[in-house]
C-alpha cells in the first residue's frame, strides 16, 4: 500500500506537466472556446429532458396541429411533421450522439489497447498474426465497413456501435503497439522479467498503464469521426430508429419536407457540426500541445 | 522498385481476400433467409426449398465459400436477390456515373485545394492562414449529407437556378440519342457533338460534384500548406531568394514542385474517401450510380449486391493505395 506522500511523488510532476499543456491549450481562443463548447454540449447531454421546452415532444407524442411549424418565438427550432418541438429533440439528440460516440470509442478501445499490447509486448507470430490482420481493416475505408456490417446486422442504434467498433479498432492498435515494444525494453519490464514476473502480468501492471496517454489523445481526436459516422449511419437508416430523435435520422426523415420546411434539416445539421467541429479543433489542439515539434512555449 | 510494386500487390490480394472473408461470414453469420428473399414475399414453402437448393444454400458454409470463390475467380460476382440479375452487369452500368462525379470532384480538390493551400503557407499565422486552417478542420466536421440538402434548398428552392437530381433533365433523356463511349455523359455527348445534352449533364453535375468536392479541397489544401511550410525552410529557398528571384517564382515554381510528393499521395488516398462519400451524396441527388445502388442493396438486404460493390471499393483503394505508394517511391529520396 502506497503512502499519500508516496502517491504525490509520483503523481506531483505529472500534475505540472497536465497544467502546463492546459495553459498552452487554452492560450489558443479558438481552443478554449471549443473546450467551453464542449462542456456546454456535456451539460445539455446530462439536463436534455429537463431543460428541453417541449420534454413529452422529445419521443412519441404528437401534436399535428402545429405540424410543420416555421420557427418562432414559441418553436425555436421550428416543429416536425408531426408537430413535435424540433428544438427538444435537436437537444435531446446531443445525448443520443454523445452517449454513443463515447460507447463505441470506449469499446474500440478495450479492444485496440490489450491488442496492441499483447503483439508489442509478446512479439514474434502473435504479432505477425495481429498486424497483419490490421493491415487487412486498415486497407479499406472504415465508413464502407460500417455500412456493409451494419446492414447485415440489421439497422438498430446498438448494431450501429457494433458495426462501427468492429471496423474502427485497427485504427490505433498500430500506434499502441509500438508504444508497447518500446517499453519491453525499457530497464523496469527487464527487470520484472528477471524475477519471473508471468508475461500477463507484465502486459496488464507494467506495459498497458504507459501506453495510455497517447491512447487519450487518439481518442479524443476519434469522437468527431464516430459522431458523424453515426449520423450517417442512420442517416441511411442503419443506425438509429424513430421516434428517436438522432440528428442523423432527423436529416433523413427531414427529406420528404425540407424543401418547405429549411427548418427542419437545418438545425440538426448545425448542432452535428458544432458538436464534431468543437470535438476536432479539440482534438487538433491537443495534437499540437503535445507534439514536441509544434509546441510552443 | 518492380519488387517493391510485386510485394504490395501481394499484399492487396492479401487484402481482398481477407475482406472477402469477412464480408462472406458476417452474411452467412446473421439470421437472414436468402432463400426467402430471392423466390419473393408470395413464394410457398416448397418454392423457398427449391430455391434454398439451387442457389446451394443447403451445402455447408465452407462448400458455399469454395463456391463463391471460385465464381469470384473468374469474374462472377452472384446475382441480385432483388432484380435476379447478375451483379457485374448491375456494377458496369452504376460504375461510370460515379466515376464521373469523382473525377469532377478530385479535379476541383487539385485546382482549388492547391492553391489555397499555397496562399495559406505564404500567409503563415496571418488571417488568411487561419481562415483556411479553419476551413479545412471545418470540412472534416461536415456531414456530407447535410451539404447536400443544404445546396438543394438553396439552388432549386430558393434560386431554383440548378436541378434537384439526377443525371438529365428527363424530356432529354427520352430523347437523346448520344453512344456510349467511356459512358461518363459528358464526354460522350461532347464526343457526339451534342451540346444541348452536354449542358443539361453539367447542370446536373454541379450540386453533387461540390457536395463531394468539399472534403477533398480541405484535405489537399492542408497538406499542400504543411509540405510547402516545410520546404520554404530549405537551403535551395534560401538560394534563389538571394539571388533575388521574385517571391512568387519562388514559391510557386520552386517550392511547389517538391511539395507535390505528398499533395499527390494525399490525393491518390483522397479519391478512396471520395468514392465512399458518394454512398451519402448519390442518395441524395438520385445519382444513377454505385452509391445509390448500395444504399438500395442495404435496405433490401441484398447481400450479394452488398458484397460486390465492397469487393469494388476494397479493389480500387487499394490500387489507389498502391499508386500513392508508387508516387512517394519515384522520389529518389526516398528508398523503398
Amino acid at each position: 500500500m502506497k503512502s499519500f506522500d508516496e502517491f504525490l511523488l509520483v503523481f506531483k510532476p505529472q500534475w505540472r506537466e497536465f497544467q502546463q499543456s492546459l495553459y498552452l491549450f487554452n492560450r489558443n481562443h479558438l481552443q478554449f472556446a471549443s473546450l467551453m463548447v464542449v462542456l456546454l454540449l456535456v451539460l445539455i447531454a446530462i439536463f436534455a429532458p429537463w431543460i428541453a421546452p417541449y420534454p413529452t415532444h422529445i419521443l412519441e407524442e404528437t401534436n399535428v396541429q402545429d405540424k410543420l411549424l416555421a420557427p418562432s418565438t414559441q418553436y425555436w427550432f421550428g416543429t416536425d411533421e408531426l408537430g413535435r418541438d424540433m428544438f427538444s429533440r435537436v437537444l435531446y439528440g446531443t445525448r443520443i450522439s454523445l452517449v454513443t460516440a463515447l460507447i463505441a470509442v470506449f469499446i474500440s478501445l478495450c479492444i485496440r489497447i490489450p491488442l496492441g499490447a499483447v503483439a508489442g509486448t509478446l512479439g514474434g507470430f502473435v504479432d505477425e498474426v495481429i498486424m497483419r490482420l490490421t493491415d487487412i481493416f486498415l486497407s479499406f475505408p472504415p465508413l464502407l465497413l460500417s455500412i456493409a456490417i451494419a446492414a447485415f446486422l440489421g439497422p438498430s442504434l446498438q448494431n450501429a456501435i457494433a458495426a462501427i467498433v468492429i471496423s474502427w479498432w485497427p485504427w490505433y492498435t498500430r500506434l499502441i503497439r509500438g508504444q508497447a515494444v518500446s517499453i519491453r525494453e525499457r530497464q523496469f519490464v527487464r527487470a520484472a522479467l528477471s524475477i519471473g514476473t508471468p508475461r500477463s502480468k507484465i502486459i496488464f501492471n507494467h506495459v498497458l498503464p504507459n501506453t495510455i496517454a497517447p491512447v487519450i489523445v487518439q481518442a479524443s481526436m476519434d469522437i468527431g469521426g464516430v459522431i458523424l459516422t453515426i449520423a450517417a449511419l442512420s442517416f441511411l437508416g442503419l443506425g438509429a430508429q424513430a421516434p428517436t430523435p438522432e440528428w442523423g435520422l432527423l436529416i433523413s426523415t427531414s427529406r420528404t419536407y425540407f424543401l418547405n420546411a429549411w427548418w427542419y434539416s437545418t438545425f440538426p445539421g448545425l448542432a452535428i457540426i458544432v458538436t464534431v467541429l468543437a470535438f476536432n479543433l479539440i482534438g487538433d489542439g491537443i495534437r499540437e500541445v503535445l507534439d514536441p515539434k509544434t509546441r510552443k512555449i | 522498385m518492380i519488387k517493391f510494386i510485386l510485394r504490395r500487390l501481394m499484399l492487396g490480394v492479401i487484402v481482398l481476400f481477407g475482406v472477402v472473408v469477412i464480408t462472406f461470414v458476417i452474411a452467412r453469420v446473421v439470421p437472414s433467409d436468402p432463400a426467402a428473399k430471392w423466390v419473393g414475399p408470395r413464394a410457398t414453402p416448397e418454392q423457398i426449398a427449391k430455391a434454398t437448393v439451387d442457389l446451394g444454400l443447403d451445402q455447408p458454409v465452407y462448400v458455399q465459400f469454395w463456391k463463391y470463390l471460385a465464381a469470384l475467380a473468374q469474374g462472377d460476382l452472384g446475382y441480385s436477390l432483388r432484380t435476379h440479375q447478375p451483379i457485374l452487369s448491375e456494377l458496369e452500368a452504376t460504375i461510370p456515373p460515379t466515376l464521373e462525379l469523382v473525377t469532377l470532384s478530385t479535379l476541383a480538390a487539385v485546382i482549388a485545394g492547391i492553391p489555397l493551400g499555397v496562399v495559406s503557407a505564404q500567409k503563415k499565422d496571418q488571417t488568411l492562414d487561419h481562415l483556411s486552417r479553419l476551413f479545412s478542420i471545418g470540412v472534416v466536421s461536415l456531414p456530407t449529407f447535410w451539404i447536400g440538402l443544404v445546396l438543394q434548398l438553396i439552388f432549386f428552392r430558393l434560386l431554383d437556378i440548378l436541378p434537384m437530381g439526377g443525371q438529365l433533365s428527363m424530356g432529354i433523356q427520352l430523347t437523346m440519342d448520344v453512344p456510349t463511349v467511356t459512358g461518363f455523359i459528358t464526354v460522350d455527348s461532347l464526343l457526339a457533338g451534342n451540346l444541348e445534352v452536354f449542358f443539361d449533364a453539367l447542370k446536373h453535375l454541379v450540386l453533387p460534384g461540390f457536395t463531394i468536392a468539399v472534403y477533398p479541397v480541405g484535405l489537399v489544401a492542408r497538406m499542400t500548406r504543411s509540405a510547402l511550410l516545410e520546404i520554404m525552410n530549405e537551403d535551395y529557398i534560401t538560394a534563389a531568394r538571394s539571388y533575388g528571384l521574385p517571391e512568387t517564382r519562388v514559391v510557386w515554381s520552386y517550392a511547389l514542385k517538391n511539395s507535390l510528393g505528398p499533395t499527390a499521395t494525399v490525393v491518390a488516398l483522397s479519391i478512396g474517401f471520395t468514392l465512399v462519400n458518394t454512398f451519402l451524396t448519390e442518395s441524395i441527388f438520385a445519382w444513377p450510380g454505385i452509391g445509390n445502388y448500395i444504399v438500395s442493396a442495404v435496405v433490401g438486404l441484398d447481400y450479394p449486391a452488398i458484397i460486390g460493390v465492397t469487393i469494388f471499393s476494397t479493389i480500387s483503394y487499394v490500387i489507389l493505395n498502391l499508386a500513392a505508394d508508387i508516387i512517394v517511391a519515384t522520389d529518389p529520396r526516398v528508398r523503398v
